[in-house]
């Protein structure tokens, strides 16, 4: 599949990098403002597509970028699991505790461990948006004509 | 509030009808896309503003991705002239939406106005949530601490899904 006009590619330059900034302020700033890990991810992903369409180019050399992907999904995923399991060795013994220190309600770094569950699972959506689409095209050009 | 929600109801439901009577496909999943974006509206109506960001971003990657495979593939739909089998399956089809539509209206006779009453749970969650889980938005604060289990049910459904898409998609082996 060939790319998109000039004039597309230049204005996904332009704003591509700022679809991905304001993807990771929701994300980060879950716990205070609307938003959060779900949110923010798919609008991460959504940087990625953006750029992958306007660009073009031979989707097979993208085998390497969905492998990648893969392994960061998975790992974003175990680490939720992880941090919820610590919530057995802090303080009181159950799954999912918030055991780090609450801080002042309605700064960034506050809400425990909050934040921490935004960040990945953020990365798992993104990971997740992203890997279906590129297997969608990459299948597609792999499949006998 | 209630008029402008009915109002932005019934287009919702004019786009579906477009949806499914349009000619051409590619019409048709931008109608789908009135349904979306009016559903927007209505989360913000309702101040629901975490959930009208999760809908408006994942409706513009479906649609964009409808598009995509309606353009690759055929944009006029196929149409077959209708035998007695499909006017059976059409009969049984209005019979269990009549019979879904009577237990319905049984059914919400008893339920509170949209909104109107918090529940017995929900209020013990409202009370001094952002001093229990020292988070300012609530919606997070239930999401992550007090139903946990649900959220990590729901990153796991992901992963499966992705899971899923990689195995049955696949048509060339991997080496």
């Amino acid at each position: 599949m060939k790319g998109m006009t000039i004039i597309v590619k230049k204005t996904t330059q332009l704003i591509a990098g700022m679809i991905f900034m304001y993807g990771i302020y929701i994300i980060v700033h879950g716990h205070l403002t609307p938003g959060g890990g779900f949110a923010g991810g798919v609008i991460v992903a959504g940087s990625f597509i953006l750029v992958t369409l306007a660009y073009g180019g031979d989707f097979l050399k993208l085998v390497k970028e969905e492998s990648g992907t893969t392994i960061i999904e998975s790992l974003a995923t175990i680490m939720v699991i992880l941090i919820a399991t610590a919530g057995f060795l802090f303080g009181t013994r159950v799954f999912f505790n918030n055991f780090l220190p609450k801080g002042v309600v309605g700064q960034l770094v506050s809400a425990g461990v909050l934040p921490l569950y935004n960040i990945f699972v953020g990365t798992e959506v993104a990971a997740s948006i992203f890997i279906i689409f590129l297997s969608l095209i990459i299948f597609k050009e792999e499949s006998p004509k | 509030m209630d008029l402008a929600i009915s109002v932005i109801v019934g287009f919702m439901i004019l786009g579906a009808l477009y949806a499914i009577h349009a000619k051409d496909l590619l019409s048709s999943v931008i109608a789908c896309g009135i349904v979306g974006y009016s559903l927007v509206i209505c989360f913000l109506l309702l101040k629901a503003p975490d959930l009208a960001i999760v809908q408006i971003v994942v409706d513009t990657i479906t649609l964009i991705i409808m598009v995509a495979v309606v353009l690759d593939s055929s944009r006029e739909e196929s149409y077959s002239k209708p035998d007695t089998q499909g006017y059976i399956t059409a009969i049984t089809g209005l019979l269990i939406i009549v019979i879904l539509l009577y237990f319905f209206a049984v059914s919400i006779q008893t339920l509170d106005v949209l909104g109107k009453s918090s529940l017995r749970m929900a209020e013990y969650y409202i009370e001094g949530a952002a001093q229990k889980t020292g988070s300012a938005n609530l919606v997070t604060g239930v999401v992550f601490d007090f139903r946990g289990y649900d959220t990590m049910g729901e990153a796991v459904v992901l992963v499966t899904a992705v899971l899923g898409v990689l195995t049955i998609l696949r048509l060339k082996g991997k080496k």
